[in-house]
């Protein structure tokens, strides 16, 4: 099962970047970063079949940082909105040169 | 070489594998946040099922607890909070350029990584199968995890303390607004 589980993780990866490039919806972006990092988290679960508990103990810190940046983004979201009332990525424009 | 593998478990496998990948792609074509939240905790659920197909039970409940239900609650809180106004008004996805160089990103990525991974596998891969399953009864499910995690990854469990703390404080800052910083 490792070559499925493999495939599944890199199908899984690449359609949360596929969405952060198409949405435009800062919430929604973040939610594809977190299926990005759970995607990784596949990977390191099906290695830790072979290679030993390690991999889920990597698992569990990426669970830790991924909840820090789900909490800290949002804040982030959340200040943005306060100031400009949306969170429309092109209308947040302000380091566009 | 992997173990074999009964038919009934490799048609679960396969089953929750193609149930996370249709709630993906039905959660990135959506444009408003919330059935797109929804959709991603259906795949999260799937990919539990998957982890504890992996050996990998508490991993597997961690999964539920922390992305299906911590993680996607506070998203879904900050959909609530932020009261985007109605769904005409929601950002939508980019135009038809971007779609498309996002498309072919997306598929270069995929051929790399399939490549990767077809280049790599077979050699330096098989260690010793089913080692997590005696090292499950050698300690037990979380035992397996928490072994390493205090002993030889007892500094970065550590730090990881310091990250959450430092993460908490920033939200808190960053939530509280003008009004209340004001003093």
């Amino acid at each position: 099962m490792l070559a499925e589980s493999l495939a599944l993780s890199a199908a899984l990866f690449v359609i949360g970047v596929v969405g952060v490039l198409v949405h435009r919806n800062a919430i929604i972006i973040f939610m594809c970063v977190e299926l990005m990092l759970t995607a990784v988290n596949l990977t390191f679960v099906a290695f830790s079949r072979f290679y030993g508990a390690a991999g889920q103990v990597f698992v569990v810190f990426v669970m830790t940082v991924s909840a820090a940046e789900a909490a800290v983004g949002l804040a982030i979201i959340i200040a943005i909105f306060r100031h400009r009332q949306t969170v429309d990525l092109k209308d947040i424009n302000l380091l566009r040169g | 070489m992997e173990p074999h593998y009964p038919l009934f478990y490799v048609f679960h496998f396969y089953l929750f594998g193609v149930i996370a990948l249709a709630s993906a792609i039905a959660f990135v074509t959506r444009k408003s946040p919330v059935p797109a939240a929804l959709w991603l905790v259906n795949t999260m659920f799937s990919l539990a099922v998957l982890f504890v197909m992996l050996d990998a039970q508490f991993i597997g409940v961690m999964q539920v607890l922390v992305y299906a239900g911590a993680i996607m609650v506070v998203f879904l809180f900050v959909v609530m909070l932020l009261n985007l106004g109605d769904p005409s008004e929601l950002a939508d996805m980019r135009g038809t350029g971007w779609k498309l160089s996002a498309g072919l990103v997306g598929l270069a990525l995929l051929a790399e990584i399939m490549v990767i991974a077809r280049a790599r596998l077979p050699e330096q891969l098989v260690v010793a199968p089913a080692f997590n399953a005696q090292q499950q009864e050698k300690l037990n499910v979380v035992g397996m995890i928490a072994k390493p995690l205090f002993t030889d990854y007892l500094l970065a469990f550590e730090l990881t303390s310091v990250l959450l703390l430092v993460a908490i404080a920033g939200a808190v800052v960053l939530g509280r607004g003008r009004a209340a910083g004001a003093r």
